[in-house]
């Protein structure tokens, strides 16, 4: 179906090459190919059971893919990475991909400060020499310590939860709850930043803050977003670049306003005008139905 | 609520106390309101009223007792609605540091009281023994929610080490010790690598196993451990490769009474040993404070509450989860080692499943991950059954419904309380509640 599918400027950060996977005789995802870029919002978006966190899954290392390719281009390292080659927690360690969950994620009887300090963890075992001059009180680690206290000061105040600090995860309202788990992917300091359904459940200003805050981190900290995303009217104004999946496969790929107009994706989300290929007998038990 | 009902109201206190009263008399009446007895070959029954009316009235003051209590020391409902966690915790927590001097006072100065003889000083070296397993196991359990049913393993493998190497290679408390923690956590680490990525339940039943299956180990190679016969003489520690608590002195080492310039007591040695697992305890305690604050110490935390999220932050579990093992495991061989040393005498009986389940009891009673829980879970767990032992064969019924009434009363442990490992403002984190 690459007819429908119209070429995005940019400087590639993820590329998807033929990815699949199955489960069993199911075809979650079959052969998906686009590209993520540097410094865009990718949205992906779908109806139910498209395939989209599947995608995710893939990418971050929790599933393995039984085709296809993943590449991750480091901008800093230079380096190319092979994700569906790597082991799950390296993924985020050593290719720089963090994400967030559809289902809220958050270590809840732990303070907001320690959930972003867990997040710092590889940096700060480094520095604690594997916990032995942490434990002897060293100087060094010290320092280290405040640093990553500073960044996670700086995410705190980027989603507005340094007053709750010292709270626990648990106990913050749903909407900090979902920021949080952004500022936490953050403080991983990652390339490409993954987001499930950032902004489900959240209210219309919410919904907006969140916006912004994807402006931010594209601004600023200059790495990737890749979306998944329901919100039809946050997609659209977000995303750079929006991909859409219909039953594992791709439909269509391109502009926002490219995708808006593809008759595949009208096709996928409000379905075909198919009155008059209903069964007879269907049709005359409607019609006794209404009379 | 209004100003009224916080005043002791003294007539509804009376009123709840008699219902409970009643109660008590009603459940006492068949349970012991009556005697039988074997009167020319038929049992007879005979009414004992008075035991109905001690019951009875017992009931009746403890409770006015609870109730005058509760409304005297503890804040009015409204205010503690935050806290469900409950007011004891609270009171301890506010006053941490003053109540952990005083406890290391008195503990410092307890061998040294009119109290201290051959019976106390065993059951303290008995009880800090259980403190020490219970805080090695809270890393893995309280800190890296890893069920373990199986830490007895790791205890006998830092006896059986320091048995051995005592008394094959001669060698002295003071080496074995180090190394006895090495093996103990070297085992964990090979009972971790496979069974690690298991969870929860499986992970308990695995380990459940490896503990069976080096008792089983030790029970039956006969060559190695003695089997069945344990081994027996293991030699005392120095005081520290300087004196011997014997009277004359030993291996050309000057007696302990005599290097110190006090009188001889048979009594020295126990001190020393009360001080020697005291000092092992306190080290695992200030370990565990310590790690907790280090990136590894937050990571188990973040493992035991999300696993997947974990790894989504680029942490490594097996890793981390192995760390946790061993490293609980050390500790258990540290406290091992120690055993040996004291008993004298080790075979694979002291090693039994019980033992695991009753340090697991601790951890849980004491609420997991609570350092102070711990040691109050020992106090009720050890002594318990020594202070019950006037009760003869009611001790376990009484040690059974003592339990029950905790957890009943304290469901997620004494004390639930955890404490942030850093904290952005000064502010008490129990505001938390009210502020929600």
């Amino acid at each position: 179906m690459s007819d429908q599918s119209q070429e995005v400027s940019g400087v590639p950060l993820l590329e998807v090459e033929h990815l699949t996977m199955r489960f069993g005789g199911l075809v979650a995802i079959g052969d998906l190919s686009f590209t993520a870029m540097r410094e865009q919002i990718t949205a992906l978006i779908g109806p139910n059971g498209a395939g989209k966190t599947t995608v995710f899954n893939c990418l971050t290392g929790f599933y393995k893919p039984t085709e296809g390719r993943l590449t991750l281009h480091h901008p800093v390292k230079q380096e190319k990475f092979y994700l569906e080659q790597m082991d799950g927690f390296r993924i985020p360690q050593v290719a720089g991909v963090a994400r967030t969950f559809q289902n809220i994620r958050l270590f809840g009887n732990m303070t907001v400060l320690e959930n972003l300090l867990v997040a710092q963890h590889n940096n700060l075992m480094r520095a604690s020499g594997f916990s032995i001059f942490g434990l002897l009180g060293l100087p060094n680690y010290k320092h280290s310590e405040a640093e990553a206290v500073e960044l996670a000061k700086h995410w705190l105040n980027q989603v507005g939860l340094y007053n709750k600090a010292d709270w626990n995860a648990g106990n913050l309202p749903y909407g900090d709850q979902r920021r949080l788990e952004i500022a936490r992917a953050m403080c991983t300091r990652p390339q490409a930043l993954c987001l499930d359904e950032p902004a489900a459940g959240l209210n219309p200003k919410e919904t907006l803050e969140m916006n912004e805050l994807f402006q931010h981190i594209k601004e600023v900290e200059k790495i990737g977003l890749l979306l998944i995303e329901h919100d039809m009217s946050m997609v659209m104004e977000v995303s750079d670049h929006v991909v859409v999946l219909d039953y594992g496969r791709k439909i269509s790929d391109g502009t926002p306003e490219h995708v808006k107009n593809d008759p595949a994706v009208i096709r996928a989300y409000l379905g075909e005008e198919e009155d008059e290929e209903l069964p007879p007998e269907v049709a005359q038990d409607m019609e006794g139905e209404n009379a | 609520m209004s100003v009224q009902n916080q005043k002791l109201d003294m007539l509804a206190l009376l009123k709840e106390a008699g219902i409970a009263a009643l109660i008590a008399a009603a459940l006492a009446l068949p349970l012991a309101g009556f005697k039988t007895f074997d009167l020319n070959g038929t049992l007879t029954v005979e009414p004992r009223f008075n035991h109905v009316l001690i019951a009875a009235v017992v009931v009746f003051f403890g409770r006015l007792l609870i109730s005058i209590g509760q409304k005297t020391f503890l804040p009015p409902i409204g205010q503690a609605a935050g806290n469900t966690a409950g007011s004891i915790g609270h009171i301890i927590n506010k006053n941490k540091t003053l109540l952990l001097v005083l406890l290391l006072a008195a503990a410092i100065i307890f061998p040294f009281s009119p109290m201290a003889n051959r019976h106390s000083l065993d059951l303290a070296v008995y009880v800090l023994i259980y403190v020490m397993l219970g805080w090695g196991l809270n890393i893995v359990v309280g800190l890296a929610g890893l069920l373990d049913l199986g830490y007895v393993a790791f205890y006998a493998v830092g006896a059986y080490s320091y048995a051995l190497l005592a008394t094959t290679y001669d060698l002295s408390f003071w080496i074995c010790l180090p190394m006895a923690g090495i093996f103990a956590a070297s085992f964990g680490i090979i009972l971790g690598f496979p069974v690690l990525r298991l969870r929860g339940d499986y992970l308990a039943i695995v380990t459940l196993g490896f503990g069976e299956i080096i008792r089983v180990i030790l029970l039956n190679w006969y060559e190695f451990t003695g089997g069945p016969d344990g081994i027996a003489s293991i030699p005392k520690p120095s005081f520290f490769g300087l004196a011997e608590f014997s009277k004359r002195g030993k291996d050309g080492l000057p007696p302990f009474h005599e290097l110190m310039g006090i009188e001889y007591s048979s009594l020295n040695k126990f001190i020393f040993f009360y001080f020697l697992i005291m000092a092992l305890a306190l080290i695992t305690n200030l370990f565990t404070l310590r790690i907790r604050k280090l990136p590894v110490g937050r990571a188990w935390e973040a493992l035991r509450e999300d696993e997947t999220a974990c790894r989504s932050l680029g942490i490594n579990p097996t890793n981390t989860k192995l760390s946790a093992f061993a490293i609980g495991a050390m500790f258990a061989g540290f406290a091992g080692s120690f055993f040996a040393t004291r008993q004298g005498f080790i075979s694979p009986e002291s090693f039994t499943f019980i033992e695991s389940a009753i340090i697991l009891a601790i951890v849980v009673l004491g609420g997991m991950g609570s350092q102070v829980g711990v040691v109050l879970a020992s106090l009720l767990l050890v002594l318990g059954p020594e202070i019950f032992r006037e009760l003869a064969e009611y001790r376990m019924l009484a040690f059974g419904g003592l339990m029950v009434l905790v957890m009943v009363w304290k469901p997620r442990g004494l004390l639930s309380n955890r404490a942030p490992t850093i904290r952005l403002h000064n502010e008490d984190p129990s505001e938390q509640g009210a502020a929600k």
